[in-house]
């Protein structure tokens, strides 16, 4: 078996795995992942509690699985927000060009001069720490790649004859963009996206180990992580699993994203 | 025959890809080549004719690989040779032409320092006696002034002077053989002959032999001696070029000697006759501005043009690349904005938003030249068409579907091709669909820009017939768009010729190809070779002789 097949199956494991997790998180959990139980605090792993509990003796498997759920739909509709507005600006750009063009790519521009977690932690500050803050920050944080990505296959593929062609039997330019041209250049931008999950699950992870993602006591991998720091010495396993659920996740999703590039990319298709 | 006398001998060669399934590129092909003996190796595209070439002197990719033969270059295997064997071959022994002159150059070098290469590595010389062998060799392949000339970069060259300077690099080492792979079939038909000519001389006073590799069998034919004709890998036909042509023995060579174009029956059309299409000082300008308050440059693509196409006729627009015919096309399909003038149709002008924009909209319609890029590679031929009759709204399904059929088995495709997606088609079966959607709606007029170009040369054949067909069914009026004057002899019936943005000279496609009035027309016209047909096979003639253009005008 090739390597490439190897990373392949690992990588969608890994994903379909924290997918499952995640899920389960959102409907069940083994204990409440919010209720204190003082006189159990910083409990090893062991039977009871398979990972160990926290300083305030809550499970940290449910714990775990619950802030899956938080982090997989934070960085589901983050995504998806900056892709269906990253679509609509790039489309906008590349096909009208001109000082459409001109205002758009000045806008993302601006927005791509910040670091995108410089450009989330300013946004955050200004709406205040909760969950539709955090997506709106990093939507807005990520989408200029996707702008610009659309944008460019946009204008590439606008000089193909069958965009002209579909010019010539005098479709509206809406219609033009919306079927012709919008589906065509969609295999970049999946690509982008899944990268992109990554990145914004490790932005948020940061964000919140900074104090200003999810607020407490809701429970995210990057606050667990935070909260861990001041028992590492007692407690290891507070800082591993949570630290470990964010790189098994990553990897996961960037072997995964492999993946999916090559499958868009038909010149590596059949290899 | 000794062995002394060949230089080199192909025996039974087998290339095939490193795979398991048994994928054979070349098949048990075997032929010999004498110290200066031009040889034409012609075949379409897939044929095995390029990496048979490049596999003379050990340059196939590597995924392709001899499976059985050998190569004997001076009597030695290049098979068996040791890379840096294989090294001393290429460039000293063996030069090579390629076909992109854009890309085979390196952008980033001076033309000297590219020029000086090969001498260092193969060569004793010192710089001063370099310098000199390469000015000898630039004045030799026609460039003005070289000594002027060595600091300047590819891209300061036409396309004409960079198949020059690659020639002039190739033959600097005095190989005995150069192989030439579609030298000239980026370039343009009059640039085309003086650069063939140029090399045939060359190669003629160095001794070198040649191989020219090319899908243009009368081309080929004029040029060589001796004709190897490839198809799917084989060697089906070779021999001297006279005879091949006379009698072709193999049905494939009979087939493309009957693919080459000739010239269509006499229409008659009156000047009186109501005019489909007209144009009026047609005008386009490109503006580019330098920088944000950089001066606005103005340059003309298209200076005043007056064009008349009755119905029912074929107008030809020929050209040299860059004489604004593409321009023209889409300029009257109002896909670029023009600058002045306007277009007629019907007697009415057609302008943006007005009553008759759709009408004309719906009736002209556009076939363009690559059939790769033409239709939406995510719709299926269906949608596509369907597409085509978007503005038929009161077409009921079954209509509709009824009108998709007979368009898919008009340009000779089958139900079946329906519900496949462009990629598994064929280039020419893409390219009917292409025509299928053009006139699904019946049109009244049709542009075809190039439009069976990039096809080889027995599809073209076929899909020039049914294009001719149909329009002799449906009676559209057709503007074709091409460089081609092979493909325009048989389809037109009046002809335009276009230089700079100008209508050089407009005619009956019979006076224009008889007795052209312009020099530049006939410069055109003697490009191409003419082709006489006899009882079983064809013989080759030029129109005129080779117009007396400097090598600057040219290219």
């Amino acid at each position: 078996m090739s390597l490439r097949r190897t990373n392949q199956i690992l990588g969608s494991s890994l994903v379909a795995f924290f997918l499952v997790v995640a899920l389960t998180g959102l409907l069940w959990t083994p204990e409440n992942p919010l209720a204190i139980h003082l006189q159990d605090k910083l409990m090893p792993p062991g039977p009871g509690h398979w990972l160990g509990t926290d300083e305030y003796g809550r499970d940290v498997l449910s714990r775990l699985m619950a802030a899956a759920g938080t982090s997989v739909s934070i960085s589901t509709l983050t995504v998806l927000c900056s892709v269906f507005f990253g679509l609509i600006l790039g489309a906008l750009s590349g096909y009208c060009r001109g000082w459409v063009d001109r205002t758009i790519m000045l806008f993302t521009d601006t927005l791509l001069a910040f670091p995108s977690m410089l450009l989330a932690l300013a946004l955050l500050s200004i709406m205040g720490t909760n969950i539709s803050g955090v997506i709106i920050a990093l939507g807005l944080a990520y989408l200029p790649t996707v702008t610009r990505v659309v944008r460019g296959s946009v204008m590439s593929l606008r000089e193909q004859d069958y965009i002209e062609a579909s010019r010539l039997m005098g479709h509206p330019a809406g219609y033009t963009l919306l079927v012709h041209i919008i589906p065509n250049c969609l295999a970049p931008v999946i690509v982008i996206a899944t990268s992109m999950f990554g990145s914004v699950l490790l932005t948020e992870s940061a964000l919140s180990f900074l104090g200003l993602g999810v607020p407490p006591p809701a429970p995210t991998w990057g606050n667990m992580l935070a909260g861990a720091r001041p028992y590492m010495e007692q407690a290891v396993w507070l800082g591993i699993f949570p630290g470990l659920c964010i790189s098994m996740t990553l990897l996961g999703i960037n072997l995964f994203g492999d993946y999916v590039r090559d499958r868009f990319d038909p010149r590596m298709r059949g290899l | 025959m000794t062995d002394t006398e060949i230089l080199l001998s192909v025996r039974a060669l087998e290339l095939g890809l490193v795979s398991p399934n048994d994928n054979r590129i070349v098949k048990s092909a075997s032929f010999d080549l004498k110290p200066g003996e031009v040889l034409g190796l012609v075949g379409e595209s897939g044929s095995g004719k390029t990496m048979l070439g490049r596999s003379l002197f050990g340059l196939q990719p590597g995924v392709v690989v001899p499976y059985g033969g050998d190569i004997l270059f001076q009597g030695r295997s290049v098979l068996n040779m040791k890379a840096k064997d294989l090294r001393q071959l290429r460039g000293a022994e063996i030069g090579m032409v390629f076909q992109e002159p854009m890309t085979s150059l390196n952008p980033s070098m001076t033309i000297g320092r590219q020029l000086n290469e090969p001498l260092q590595e193969h060569t004793d010389l010192n710089a001063k006696e370099r310098r000199a062998r390469i000015l000898e060799i630039m004045e030799r392949v026609g460039i003005p002034a070289p000594q002027d000339r060595l600091d300047d970069y590819p891209h300061e060259f036409s396309g004409g002077m960079r198949q020059r300077i690659m020639l002039a690099s190739a033959m600097l080492l005095k190989p005995a053989l150069l192989i030439a792979d579609e030298p000239t079939t980026a370039l343009d038909a009059l640039v085309q002959r003086s650069v063939l000519k140029l090399m045939l001389e060359l190669t003629k006073e160095e001794g070198t032999a040649l191989i020219l590799i090319s899908h243009d069998l009368p081309m080929v034919a004029h040029y060589c001696e001796r004709l190897l004709v490839m198809r799917q890998g084989e060697i089906v036909e070779s021999g001297v070029t006279a005879d091949i042509l006379a009698t072709p023995q193999h049905e494939y060579t009979r087939n493309l000697l009957r693919s080459m174009p000739e010239r269509g029956p006499v229409r008659p059309f009156e000047d009186t006759d109501q005019p489909i299409l007209k144009t009026r000082d047609l005008a386009v300008e490109y503006k580019s501005r330098s920088g944000l308050f950089g001066k606005v440059d103005k340059k003309k693509a298209l200076h005043g043009i007056n064009l008349t196409v009755r119905r029912g006729e074929v107008v030809a627009v020929v050209g040299a690349s860059g004489s604004g015919k593409t321009t023209l096309g889409k300029a009257i399909a109002h896909q670029i904005k023009t600058s002045a003038g306007e277009v007629l149709f019907r007697g009415q002008a057609v302008k943006k938003g007005s009553a008759t924009w759709m009408d004309y909209r719906r009736n002209c319609q556009m076939i363009f030249q690559d059939p790769f890029g033409s239709l939406d590679p995510r719709f299926t031929i269906r949608r596509t068409l369907s597409e085509a009759l978007y503005h038929e709204k009161d077409l009921s399904r079954s209509e509709r579907n009824e009108r998709i059929c007979t368009a898919i088995e008009e340009v000779g495709l089958g139900i079946a091709h329906l519900d496949r997606l462009p990629h598994e088609l064929s280039g020419g079966q893409r390219q009917r669909v292409a025509i299928a959607r053009a006139i699904i709606g019946r049109p009244d007029f049709v542009i075809a820009d190039e439009a069976v170009s990039a096809l080889d040369v027995t599809v073209r054949a076929q899909v020039l017939e049914l294009l001719s067909n149909l329009q002799h069914r449906y009676g559209f009026s057709c503007l074709f768009i091409s460089h081609d004057l092979g493909v325009v002899e048989q389809l037109a019936d009046r002809v335009i010729v276009m230089r700079d943005g100008k209508i050089t000279e407009e005619g009956a496609r019979n006076q224009i190809f008889d007795t052209p009035k312009s020099d530049y027309t006939r410069a055109l016209l003697s490009a191409i070779p003419k082709l006489n047909r006899t009882e079983t096979g064809v013989v080759l003639s030029w129109r005129f002789d080779e117009p007396n253009m400097t090598t600057e005008a040219v290219g």
